[in-house]
């Protein structure tokens, strides 16, 4: 009646080979997307020089060197040793603002994103468990919030709270937040009716209990997937508004901002507006790229074996 | 003192409301109509018909995951009710497919004792202690404790399944195509522990299949439906030996039997099932029957008693 | 010379803990007008072999064979323009889900019609004559009528139907049917098997039936070959292969079905089936078999075509006129 060969080998297992097992298979799947491991790497880079910022930059980021304005990297003619990416309109160092700036963007996106993940999942929970009226108000207060183009939302809302890098970031979290809440719902929606999930109703569970610890860790797959993509949009977004002077206000060294502040320069030094720019955009290129390999990992339509 | 029987069900019945789109009509679904059945301690009463039949609905009626709209369901003489913590403990139920019965994100440790929490306040270690017993009576092993579902083959996860139903003592097994899913060789397995457990605990099945080779292993009696009715009830063997049913007839000659060298007589059935938003009038069999009557066609027939077993036909035949 | 000739066909698949074993060494014959069945449970390898055979395996299937003949053409190197022509064809196959078969965006005639324009270049109106002629042939009720009709519309038993015509849109010369009716309704299943019998008698054209229904086998097949985890083990006539079963599976497949047990009590395997960090060095079957031995563990003979080409060291039911070739160690 028992099993004596079911598989013999797990036997020997003990509980951290067994999560290791699932980690290496996890790694396997991820690192099939080579371009998301090399986001990985950019992303870990990025994090790092975020944390090390004060020890790595050369100078402070709000220091302003009154003799050398608007000085070029050093590879051009002109160029200092001092500042190795050059200077900007008031002399401070470039290499320092962005290096500082990594620690904006990563704080914008960890924020914003939690914000987003935890409002956005638990409206998403409710709305797919109680479905009926519940359900159709959620849902069409979320399409009229995504009915808006994200940014103009976005600015208006900034302009309500007033401009600044905290009610921007309670901004974006606000216009990202639907998008979790649909997504959180269709997987509800998908899980509330499977056997498991009634077992646990024949057993006694109560609504909360369902929905929190039945429902909910089977949800995560696809959120933990949106939360990396919404981490890059809130950069860019936080990005943008600081370009548009709703975001972070100078002199704070955000690369949004940055960029604000070099626009009259354009024409005259390129790498005020550029250096920023190049910036953001391997930040979210980086990080899309995690995104994209993590749900090759997490979605088990894609799982062959 | 005359004993009420564990679970008595008189004309239940679970009908669905469709509507039927913006320019279709609405209807109503007759899941299950009138269906009326006792189950005794230490029986098993089976359900056949094919999908559509309302065998599922019947399973769900009884676990408590529905309420009927009609008739009354009745557990030890009282009306049945999942707000009454102790029906709830006395019915529990097993899906057929096991790869959707256990939740995927917990510990086989945490799916077992979950019930448990749930509805007593037994202490940690009397959870996980109870959980230790019941593992080893279905025969999966202690370490087994600490995996996820997705690390086990079909026929355990419905070992782990059967486990996790009988952590709160139930006295009922509501048992919905628990071995359709399963190989041949595991199949066997399965059937044998819920033959020991019976035995042992003093199980009474509900047991919702398709094939009758199982039922007709398993069951004591048994009960044929068709389009959400009762067409033919009674002792197992009396029913399989001698169907009286022209439906139950056309079943048993459908399902293929293990023997090459058996006469083939088979009874064709003609057509599918008709849609359950617009049955037939008369006897929802008559388009496919070939005994059918001009009577089949304007009266529904009533289940009633004939001979040994309960039958819903005008005009029987013996095979 | 067989319809359908493989010998020693091995596939494995790529997968995150190394390779995975899901056919290993099997032969597959199959003569013209004869209906094979091809038995096992799940991960047995019997779908698997038949996708390898025409070609419809994903890029991490690993395939060797000594030979794979169809119809005296070799389908190892033939490349991938020529083996669509004979794919569809002269080899067609049909699924277990006849609902998620059929393409959910187009109407059954489109979808038979698309057939026979790939494979026989009909023109509109002849296509649309022989694709009623095939509903016909399936036994649909009002064909012309159907046409027009998408997928959704159809129940079970109609999709099977349909994908049925299909299959046979180019009078195929071996039609694969994989596990055609366990999605079915057993009303619904005898009318789809006696339709293809019916079929494969009046078309003479081979069938290989993949099932795990001891029943369905024993009412339909004419020959059986029995795999397990990837082996042949065993393959006789239908009538001898219930009568008298030589390997130690087989004979313990049979005895598990409900329907022969005699006591409450169901003889049952012990165990699983092997996986692929378990798989048994010698015999795959010796750990779950009552027979095995020590010399089981270490490697395993393939008896003689009276044996039923058994896999086994120690077959079963073996009469006095029988020579069992001795067991072999690796």
């Amino acid at each position: 009646m028992t099993d004596q060969t079911a598989s013999e080998v797990d036997t020997s297992q003990s509980k951290k080979q067994m999560r290791s097992r699932m980690l290496s298979e996890f790694w396997f799947y991820f690192s099939e997307n080579r371009g998301a491991v090399i986001g990985l790497w950019v992303f870990a880079s990025l994090v790092l020089i975020a944390i090390l910022a004060p020890i790595i930059a050369p100078h402070a980021p709000n220091e302003q060197y009154r003799d050398a304005l608007l000085v070029p990297p050093v590879w051009q003619q002109g160029g200092d040793w001092r500042f190795i990416l050059g200077t900007d309109a008031v002399g401070r160092d470039m290499l320092s603002r962005l290096l500082y700036g990594a620690q904006f963007s990563l704080f914008i996106g960890v924020f914003v994103v939690t914000l987003s993940v935890l409002g956005g999942v638990s409206i998403g929970l409710i709305a797919g468990y109680f479905r009926g009226a519940v359900d159709t108000v959620i849902m069409r207060i979320m399409d009229v919030i995504l009915a808006f183009p994200s940014l103009l939302l976005a600015l208006v809302l900034v302009a309500i709270l007033g401009p600044g890098l905290v009610n921007a970031m309670i901004a974006i979290a606000i216009v990202l937040q639907p998008h979790f809440v649909r997504l959180t719902r269709a997987s509800v929606l998908n899980e509330i009716n499977r056997e498991y999930v009634i077992s646990a109703r024949v057993a006694g569970a109560s609504p909360f209990y369902l929905m929190t610890k039945t429902v909910l860790p089977n949800c995560l797959g696809p959120v933990t997937v949106q939360a990396t993509l919404s981490f890059s949009n809130a950069i860019l977004d936080a990005a943008a508004l600081g370009f548009l002077g709703m975001g972070a206000q100078p002199p704070t060294p955000e690369w949004g901002t940055m960029l604000a502040e070099a626009r009259e320069f354009i024409l005259r030094a390129w790498w005020v507006v550029t250096l920023p720019g190049l910036a953001i955009l391997i930040t979210v290129l980086a990080i899309n790229l995690v995104g994209d390999g993590l749900r090759d990992a997490l979605d088990p339509k894609l799982k062959r074996s | 003192m005359t004993a009420s029987p564990l679970i008595s069900a008189s004309n239940l019945g679970r009908f669905y409301s469709v509507s039927g789109g913006m320019f279709a009509p609405s209807g109503t679904v007759k899941a299950l109509d009138g269906a009326s059945f006792t189950l005794e301690e230490g029986k098993t009463l089976a359900v056949v018909g094919e999908s559509g039949c309302g065998k599922s609905t019947l399973a769900r009626l009884v676990s408590l995951i529905e309420e009927p709209t009609a008739g009354e369901l009745l557990f030890e003489g009282e009306p049945a009710s999942a707000q009454v913590p102790e029906h709830r403990k006395l019915v529990q139920i097993v899906f057929q497919n096991p790869y959707g019965s256990l939740n995927p994100r917990h510990k086989i440790g945490t799916i077992l004792e979950e019930p448990l929490r749930l509805n007593s306040d037994l202490s940690r270690a009397e959870c996980r202690k109870r959980a230790d017993e019941i593992m080893e009576r279905v025969g999966l092993r202690p370490e087994h404790y600490d995996r996820y579902p997705h690390m086990f083959s079909g026929g355990q996860r419905q070992r782990i399944a059967i486990a996790r139903a009988l952590m709160v003592n139930p006295r009922v097994l509501v048992l919905d195509e628990p071995v359709s899913a399963l190989d041949l060789s595991i199949q066997a397995q399965v059937l044998n522990i819920l033959a020991e457990l019976q035995e042992e605990f003093n199980l009474a099945y509900l047991f919702i299949s398709h094939d009758l080779s199982v039922v007709k292993h398993i069951s004591d009696e048994v009960m044929v439906m068709y389009l959400g009715k009762v067409v033919e009830a009674g002792a197992a063997k009396t029913v399989f030996d001698n169907p009286k049913h022209p439906y139950t007839q056309a079943l048993l000659s459908a399902t293929p039997v293990a023997d090459p060298h058996r006469k083939k007589k088979r009874i064709m059935l003609q057509g599918e099932l008709p849609s359950p938003l617009n049955p037939p009038a008369g006897c929802a069999f008559n388009p496919r029957c070939r005994n059918a009557i001009e009577k089949c066609r304007a009266e529904a027939p009533a289940l009633v008693f004939d001979e040994k077993t309960e039958l819903a036909c005008f005009n029987p035949t013996p095979l | 010379m067989a319809l359908l000739d493989i010998s020693n066909l091995t596939v494995e698949f790529q997968t995150a803990s190394g390779m995975f074993r899901a056919v290993d060494n099997t032969d597959i014959r199959c003569d013209r007008g004869e209906i094979l069945s091809i038995v096992g449970e799940s991960g047995s390898g019997k779908s698997v072999s038949m996708l390898a055979l025409m070609g419809l395996l994903p890029w991490t299937a690993n395939i060797s064979a000594d030979k794979i003949e169809f119809d005296g053409r070799d389908m190892r190197s033939i490349d991938k323009n020529a083996r669509r022509k004979i794919v569809g064809k002269d080899m067609a196959m049909i699924f277990q889900e006849p609902m998620s078969s059929l393409n959910p965006c187009f109407t059954v005639g489109f979808q038979i019609g698309e057939v026979l324009k790939f494979h026989l270049g009909l023109d509109r109106a002849t296509r649309r004559k022989r694709t009623i002629e095939l509903l016909e042939q399936v036994g649909i009720p009002a064909p012309e009528s159907r046409l027009s009709v998408f997928p959704h519309q159809l129940s079970g038993g109609m999709s099977q139907r349909v994908m049925i015509a299909m299959a046979l849109a180019a009078d195929p010369k071996l039609l694969i049917a994989d596990e055609p009716t366990t999605a079915l309704d057993v009303t619904i299943q005898a009318q789809i098997l006696e339709l293809l019998v019916g079929l494969q008698k009046d078309k003479d054209m081979a069938l290989i039936l993949i099932t795990h229904d001891m029943g369905v086998v024993a009412e339909t097949a004419e020959r059986v070959q029995v795999q397990y985890a990837g082996q042949k083990v065993e393959e006789q006539a239908v009538g001898n292969l219930f009568d008298k079963p030589h390997h130690p599976y087989t004979s313990a497949l049979l005895s598990a079905l409900p329907e022969r047990a005699t006591g409450r009590e169901l003889p049952s395997i012990p165990g699983v089936v092997p996986g692929q960090f378990d798989r048994p060095p010698g015999c795959l079957f010796a750990p779950r078999c009552s027979f095995a031995q020590d010399v089981c563990n270490k490697g395993v003979v393939r008896q003689d075509e009276a044996l039923g080409a058994t896999l086994c060291n120690f077959p079963v039911n073996v009469g006095k006129a029988d020579t069992v070739k001795p067991a072999e160690a690796g």
